[in-house]
């Protein structure tokens, strides 16, 4: 082979890759112009006010209003926060400050497990063991707000875990050797340097965690109730958008359908303002 | 204490990681208010000896054999609190590690963490340790900027100031100045000359000159092996020697 050909399978390798990279860009981009042709006239039809700001559903009166599940799906996130950053991050603290190298080559693939187990089979354990257990000890009917954060607290867990420990990981140990030097004991020198100089990373993680627990549908479901209204406690049922879209999908059409897609829009910004905050705290170096 | 206390005495102190021998049988002195200068090529055991001092060596599989005073006490055994004794004894590391916060926090730090909260004291101890690094007027007006934003000389000193502000009995170097220009250099050496009035200072350094600018005794570390100890005008000019002679007069490898 010459050179010059060489060079030429060199230059059709890179542009092969270049349409693979792109292919998925282009799918993202496609599946944003789909939800949004087929959402917007919806919108558009209705009003954004009585869409965004308005708690009555009822695609067969024609009332399209999601505020309930905006406000139910905003809770089940926080609480999912709530329940699964503490836990997360004290983990990753653990993994990677406290533990020995046998202990965290235990606990890093059984974590790494937890990401690998089907939505369904954390909802069908939340059916199962937690709701009865919620349902007798705290009241209501079990299928709850509380009940939903508790389950997705878990799901998050590994999301918090593996990008916490990533960012702690890249503490250089001269910091905590120059802490030690100046007598800190180990935990001192976790919460007063190593998790100060982390800070940005374990903000993405948490964010991140936030953007999979609003994301996530098939357990939401079969734990949360998916009752139409603004949850005013914690053990009221909820209905998330997630939910909304997934229980109704299999019948709607028209402008129900258009609904459901509308919620897609809602969601899909969702999830944006999410990436993008955990982007900007991911950019931003160690200093402040 | 008088001023030629030891508060350093190595005795056959031994260091192997699995098979690798790191130091074979060290026996040396370390004396209140002078600098001790410890010289030798990479790997040579120097920066493990100084660990060893403040307890922060840490490797699976290590052995230790013989005994190490450090201010009395012997800090090779098991049941040594390191954190008592780092505050007593600073080390100042090859690349200054500031902490990622303002300067003023960066220095009493180390207060901060034995639950000292007395504004005042804090200054002080900041104050003092700022001049004893001679660095206080380079930031007086600015304590409360980000100490990464210093130079890397004024960083360094930074870190001295802030060994210093705990007021330790022993100040160990680990080549403070192996990334600065001269100019930073002859400061921080400046600075390790006053300094030794009040302190016991180890200077762990693979530049021969610095050692005979400011040690007053020093040793040359081999493969672990402690070939040469003595005082440094005796040591760079009349060497017991003929190793010692190699390395000072750069003959070596």
């Amino acid at each position: 082979m010459s050179a010059a050909d060489i060079k030429r399978k060199e230059k059709l390798i890179q542009r092969i890759f270049l349409v693979v990279a792109f292919s998925s860009l282009f799918s993202l981009f496609l599946i944003a112009l789909f939800i949004f042709v087929e959402g917007l006239p919806m919108i558009w039809k209705v009003g954004l006010k009585d869409f965004l700001l308005s708690t009555r559903w009822s695609p067969t009166k024609g009332h399209f209003g999601i505020f309930a599940m905006i406000v139910s799906s905003f809770w089940v996130t926080i609480g999912a926060l709530l329940f699964g950053g503490p836990l997360g991050l004290m983990c990753s603290i653990f993994l990677v400050e406290f533990s020995s190298a046998r202990m965290r080559a235990v606990i890093k693939p059984a974590l790494e497990l937890l990401a690998g187990i089907p939505s369904v089979v954390y909802g069908f354990l939340g059916v199962v063991y937690l709701v009865p257990l919620v349902r007798d000890y705290l009241g209501g009917p079990g299928l709850s707000l509380l009940t939903s954060c508790i389950i997705l607290g878990i799901m998050i867990l590994p999301t918090v875990i593996s990008i916490s420990v990533d960012s702690l990981v890249a503490v250089p140990d001269s910091y905590r050797e120059a802490a030690f030097s100046l007598g800190a004991t180990r935990w001192q020198t976790t919460h007063m340097v190593t998790l100060h100089a982390a800070k940005s990373g374990i903000i993405t993680a948490l964010v991140l965690g936030m953007g999979r627990a609003v994301g996530e549908t098939m357990a939401v479901i079969m734990i949360a109730g998916n009752a139409l209204k603004i949850p005013l406690s914690p053990l009221d049922p909820i209905r998330t958008l997630t939910s909304n879209i997934a229980l109704e999908m299999g019948y709607a059409s028209g402008l129900h359908r258009q609904a459901l897609f509308a919620t897609g829009i809602v969601l899909f910004f969702f999830v944006m303002a999410l990436n993008m905050i955990a982007t900007l705290f991911a950019r931003r170096k160690v200093l402040k | 204490m008088s001023a030629k206390t030891v508060v350093i005495e190595a005795r056959d102190v031994s260091l192997r990681v699995g098979e690798k021998k790191i130091l074979e049988r060290i026996n040396l002195e370390i004396r209140r208010n002078e600098i001790f200068g410890i010289m030798g090529p990479a790997g040579s055991g120097k920066t493990s000896f100084l660990k060893l001092v403040n307890h922060t060596f840490r490797a699976a599989g290590m052995a230790l054999e013989g005994a190490l005073y450090v201010l009395g006490e012997d800090v090779l055994g098991e049941d040594v609190n390191p954190t008592p004794l780092r505050r007593k004894v600073s080390m100042v590391f090859a690349t200054p590690v500031v902490l990622p916060m303002s300067i003023f926090e960066n220095l009493v730090y180390g207060l901060k963490i034995q639950g000292i909260r007395d504004k005042h004291t804090l200054r002080e101890a900041a104050e003092r340790g700022l001049k004893a690094a001679i660095l206080w007027e380079e930031v007086r007006d600015r304590l409360h900027k980000p100490a990464q934003k210093l130079s890397g000389g004024q960083q360094q000193r930074l870190c001295i100031a802030r060994a210093m502000a705990l007021s330790p009995e022993i100040l160990l170097l680990d080549e403070p100045t192996s990334g600065l220009d001269p100019i930073s250099t002859f400061r921080i050496e400046e600075a390790l000359k006053e300094l030794k009035r009040h302190h016991a200072i180890v200077l762990v350094s693979n530049n021969t000159k610095q050692i005979a600018r400011v040690s007053d005794r020093c040793a040359f570390f081999l493969m672990g092996e402690l070939i040469e100890t003595g005082k440094t005008a005796q040591v760079f000019t009349v060497p017991k020697e003929k190793k010692t002679d190699d390395y000072i007069a750069g003959r070596f490898g």
